[in-house]
């Protein structure tokens, strides 16, 4: 919403700066965008009167011209002017010797040997369009010698209102002027609108079929007028600063009226609502297979729930929304349809938008328009025309049937000052409601108030609360930090609610932490997550974010490519975010920890041989995150790996996600040089921690004792571990593999480990033959589970 | 026995002149070696009268002792020396960089939540989730948003079906909560949240974090409160300006918009600011009662305080962020700022 500052001040002009105004409507919800000049600043310009043109002696553009800017002396001054469109008796700004325009101080000069006292201006010279179309053409009335900025009152500012979608009350300037009036005391009244007597007795009829879509429909036939007028510069001033575009005298003042009391009303040619019975006007669906050209020249197909005006012979208008080309009001236009009604939110509401633009007609309509002002904007608007254009008026057909009901609320002060924590008392709510012109008796504490017609906004107790806390002042609220009955929040030390722990441990191992978008390219599902039914969405904003994620790897291996594009080569990243899978409609929502590694183990440094990270590198972060939890990795089968470096973990018998190096066949699709290592937790599995309890410290030495035995390649170094401390004897403390060797000197398919045995008894000294006995218990759950054979 | 005194005194100077182990040991043998000269006199004992013998023996001794004392002494002062020696030979250039893994870092997003959850949980609000894929349910009809609101419309939320969404706002989280729970509640929910939007001023995913207290007797002047001193404590400026305007959300009424004065500019104007001198940081109000109806609650018995602010918003005033999308290039130049 846009106005003139000056347009408002003639309403209600409370004593402050535009900046003070600014922070008025701001403060009281109506968010002002900007302030803006209506003009840049300029001086010493005055209205003109061009008395003579003569041709330049020695320059074919220029014209010499005696000017009349109304010197006491009556002394006309010599101007050489460039525009072509100067002429004898015009009325133009001249901007006098010692101006300053925007851009240029004008001086006393020489144009090709004549002398030169001024300069006739174009619109863009003082700065007031972009375009330079000649000389700026004043009305013929206007006055020589006056000031041009206070002629064409250019001290003025416009106002840009960013208004809430409840506020449509304020989508004119009179509602602008009622809040201003309220937070001010000033008083404010609207203007009298006496009603136009019918000098015709042309009338229509009206029939409406949706009676609850258009609740009052107020129309009237005005003959005779002339559209060859030009409208007059105060109101084009104000429909200028109003951010309407001029189009002719007719549309101009029911744009005027629009802005003036927020009422959109439209004017068709009456001698082209072609029909058997020219007075008779439907308000209807429309039907299915109905088209209408619109005065913005698109035509649409109607659909059946979209409300018009029609003639017999068809569709004229989409009710509330744009008028039809073909019944359009034109300069030859003599005699005209007004119409003001009131269409219901709605019926309106969504349709422009479907239809893909917007009117200011619809987007009041849509919000709600005062119901009470229907007939008095059109008394408005045949006033205004029958001044501009001429004309005789006929009488209003007015159909009226039952408007949105009103309903007393009831709001209470205690719950005023419950809710806003503040003490008030009776006096001050009457005072605040009384000002907001509000209708409202009381009764006891409790006050009975009746919405007003332009406010779509309020319907319960809350809403006028908010009108209290208002006018009262958000600022005035005094900001109190309560003091409620303490108590500690649980927190608990064996259930992780946040992942934070997770991402510090990851942190401090030197991985850094990404976000990506949840949306992904739906090849990286099927690549890093062999999902080929997605959730998808209806309406993605780019094809390669169609999808949502199933896994976090895609997003990682993006990051990859992107950072290793701009030369860092060694990349340590994880995200924690949700990932989404399709369950026969049934979406699983889960969050995921994934990682990715790339690049030299350590980063590049002295004293220490490159090399690059493994499998082995990442486990050990992985185990970190479940320490002091041994959790278990099998070999394990992902269309994304390694299918010989791939592991999946095991927390108990719980799956908890998997560690492996991405398949050779996708590093070279996604372009990289070498391997990455990836990994995919799913954070439920971290989210329990064990609560240590502590075991009594031995006082006796543990005895260390070394086993190297030899078996098949494909016996893991899990499984001989997890025999052993299954079965171990229980001074048997830590069995720890230190070393593998396989190759020379061994066997084909064969491997060495060798397995350090700490035994330890909390109470005594170890003696000889217990040690031996435990060893020799473990040698043999190995020969005889595994076929292991010591190694000499 | 002027003899003997000489001769110890002049072998502790020598002693303590020596340079090295060898010139030690040379003195070592110089006087208590099997031809040295304190050696000789004690084997000369036997040559003195009877009586003489004890008394010059035990000045030998206690010469010997001195000799011996004077040696250790000197020993270890070459040891020192040597060691000395030694280890300046094996120093390092201290200056060389440290060796092994560097540190990764938080994202900045995160850090902010951290920030806000921090802040938050000191005055006692836990920390609440959601789902991210919502019902409309949740995500609109609830939270008094109507069946027509232009922000159901396909361009502002990502559908996945006909009922679900991508959530737009962490608010559906209010209802969920309610519906789990009984007053006081006094929670945030920090979370991911998606609207169909991508230009320079927005991303189609950003974060929110939504505050909902609830409890017989909150009112709006405690919003403030509450909003004032974690703004200020947020920006660790206590002189923080703050100033709170009407505005309008279906699901809070009184509702407001919460302005700071531009930490860029100092409220002077600048471009972050569009020149107000005023940033919009967040919007909060009281509870609608249709919410709290649909989330079984009694609007009558019960008030409740709600608030939702931008996670990226406030990340990029605090660190002097310019543009969004670096939160989610995630180029490691940037990231490794946040450490």
């Amino acid at each position: 919403m846009r106005f003139s500052e000056n347009w408002l001040r003639t309403l209600v002009n409370p004593v402050c700066s535009s900046d003070g105004l600014a922070q008025i409507l701001t403060m009281i919800g109506l968010e002002v965008e900007s302030v803006e000049a209506a003009a840049p600043p300029f001086d010493e310009v005055v209205v003109a009167e061009v008395v003579s043109v003569q041709k330049h002696p020695d320059a074919d553009r220029l014209s010499v011209c005696q000017i009349d800017v109304g010197a006491v002396d009556n002394k006309l001054l010599q101007v050489v002017c460039g525009a072509q469109n100067v002429d004898v008796g015009m009325k133009v700004p001249c901007a006098l010797v010692g101006a300053h325009l925007p851009g240029i101080v004008i001086k006393q000069s020489k144009l090709r040997g004549v002398e030169s006292s001024g300069m006739l201006c174009s619109a863009k010279e003082l700065g007031l369009s972009e375009r330079a179309e000649g000389l700026l053409l004043l009305p013929k009335d206007a006055p020589t010698g006056m000031n041009f900025r206070d002629f064409y009152t250019l001290d003025d500012k416009v106002f840009s209102l960013k208004l809430t979608p409840n506020r449509a009350d304020c989508l004119n300037v009179f509602g602008v002027a009622r809040e201003i009036a309220a937070i001010t005391a000033v008083d404010f009244v609207l203007p009298d609108i006496e009603p136009v007597k019918s000098e015709i007795n042309d009338a229509i009829t009206v029939c409406v079929s949706n009676p609850e879509m258009c609740p009052l429909y107020c129309g009237r036939v005005i003959r005779e007028v002339s559209l060859n007028v030009s409208t007059p510069l105060w109101m084009t001033q104000r429909l200028e600063r109003g951010g309407i575009r001029g189009i002719n005298a007719v549309v101009d003042s029911l744009n005027y009226v629009m802005l003036e009391m927020g009422q959109p009303m439209h004017a068709f040619d009456f001698a082209k609502i072609a029909s058997v019975r020219p007075g008779k006007v439907y308000v209807r669906y429309a039907k299915s297979g109905e088209y209408l050209e619109l005065l913005n020249g698109e035509k649409v197909e109607l659909q059946p729930d979209m409300l018009i005006i029609a003639s017999e012979n068809g569709p004229l208008a989409l009710a509330g929304i744009m008028g039809g080309i073909q019944s359009g009001v034109q300069l030859e236009t003599t005699d005209l349809l007004l119409e003001s009604a009131f269409f219901s939110p709605e019926v309106i509401s969504g349709k422009s938008f479907r239809l893909g633009f917007s009117s200011d007609s619809a987007h009041r309509f849509e919000r709600g328009v005062n119901f009470a002002a229907t007939r008095n904007a059109l008394e408005r608007a045949t006033h205004l025309i029958l001044s501009i254009c001429g004309g005789k008026a006929g009488p209003i057909t007015e159909v009226k049937n039952a408007l949105p009901e009103r309903n007393i609320v009831k709001v209470r002060l205690g719950r005023i000052k419950r809710l806003l924590g503040i003490d008030m008392v009776s006096r001050q709510i009457a005072e605040i409601f009384a000002r907001l012109k509000f209708t409202f008796f009381v009764e006891g504490d409790v006050f009975h108030v009746t919405p007003p017609p332009y406010r779509f906004d309020l319907k319960i107790e809350e809403d006028f609360i908010e009108e209290v806390a208002r006018i009262y002042g958000y600022d005035n609220i005094p900001a109190r930090l309560p003091c409620p009955v303490m108590s500690m929040l649980p927190e608990s030390e064996t259930i992780n609610f946040s992942s934070a722990r997770l991402k510090h441990i990851l942190i401090d191992r030197d991985y850094r932490e990404v976000i990506n978008y949840a949306f992904v390219d739906a090849n990286w599902e099927l690549d890093f997550a062999n999902n080929m039914s997605p959730v998808a969405l209806k309406n993605p904003i780019a094809s390669q974010m169609s999808v949502m994620r199933s896994s976090l790897i895609g997003g990682l291996v993006a990051n990859l490519q992107f950072n290793l594009n701009r030369k860092q080569n060694r990349v340590r990243i994880f995200e924690i975010g949700c990932c989404f899978t399709n369950n026969e409609d049934n979406y699983q929502q889960t969050e995921n920890i994934a990682g990715l590694c790339y690049g030299d183990a350590a980063p590049e440094q002295w004293g220490q041989i490159a090399r690059s990270i493994d499998f082995f590198d990442v486990k050990m972060d992985l185990e970190s995150l479940f320490w002091p939890e041994r959790v278990r990795f099998e070999k394990f089968s992902h269309p994304a790996l390694h299918p010989g470096k791939a592991a999946q973990i095991y927390r108990g018998n719980r799956i908890a996600g998997w560690l492996g190096e991405m398949h050779p066949r996708l590093q070279r699709k996604y372009d990289l040089s070498r391997s990455a290592i990836l990994f995919e937790l799913h954070t439920d599995s971290l989210s329990t921690r064990i609560l240590p309890k502590v075991k009594k410290l031995s006082k006796f030495p543990p005895v260390q004792r070394d086993i190297a035995i030899v078996v098949a390649d494909h016996i893991s170094a899990h499984m001989l571990l997890e025999s052993m401390n299954t079965e171990k004897a229980a001074i048997v403390s830590e069995i720890r593999l230190f070393d593998i060797y396989s190759g020379k000197g061994m066997e084909p398919g064969k491997k060495s480990l060798a397995f350090r045995i700490l035994l330890q008894d909390a109470e005594k000294t170890l003696i000889d033959k217990e040690i031996d006995d435990a060893i020799a218990k473990l040698i043999s759950i190995l020969e005889s589970k595994y076929n292991a054979k010591l190694r000499g | 026995m002027k003899n003997l005194e000489n001769l110890v005194s002049e072998a502790v100077i020598l002693i303590d002149r020596v340079e090295n182990a060898t010139e030690l040991e040379q003195i070592k043998v110089r006087y208590l070696g099997k031809e040295g000269e304190l050696t000789k006199l004690l084997k000369g004992l036997g040559a003195l009268p009877q009586a003489d013998r004890p008394v010059m023996g035990n000045l030998i001794n206690q010469a010997k002792k001195l000799l011996e004392e004077a040696l250790d002494r000197g020993q270890k002062i070459i040891e020192e020396k040597e060691m000395i020696a030694r280890l300046e030979g094996d120093a390092l250039d201290v200056t060389l960089p440290g060796r092994g893994l560097g540190i990764g870092g938080l994202h900045p997003v995160s850090r902010v939540l951290v920030r806000i959850e921090s802040l938050f949980r000191s005055i006692g609000f836990a920390v609440a989730s959601g789902p991210e894929i919502e019902t409309d349910f949740y995500n609109f009809t609830a939270l008094n948003i109507p069946e027509n609101h232009p922000a159901r419309a396909m361009h502002d939320t990502f559908y996945v079906d006909n009922v679900n969404l991508l959530r737009t706002h962490t608010s559906p989280v209010q209802i969920r909560y309610m519906k789990d729970h009984q007053p006081p509640i006094k929670i945030i929910a920090p979370g991911r949240v998606y609207r169909c939007d991508s230009d320079v001023t927005h991303t189609p995913m950003f974060h929110q974090v939504e505050g909902l207290w609830m409890d017989e007797n909150v009112n709006f002047s405690a919003l403030k409160g509450i909003l004032i001193d974690f703004m200020q404590n947020f920006f660790e400026r206590k002189d923080l300006p703050i100033r709170f305007r009407p505005s309008f959300f279906p699901f809070t009424e009184p509702s407001a918009e919460m302005d700071i004065g531009c930490v860029m500019c100092d409220g002077k104007g600048c471009r972050v600011c569009s020149n107000t001198g005023w940033l919009e940081v967040l919007g909060c109000g009281m509870v609608h009662p249709n919410v709290l109806k649909h989330g079984d609650m009694d609007s009558e018995k019960y008030t409740a305080l709600a608030f939702g602010l931008g996670v990226e918003r406030l990340a990029m005033l605090r660190y002097g962020v310019n543009d969004l999308r670096l939160f989610f290039e995630n180029d490691l130049r940037f990231l490794e700022q946040f450490n």
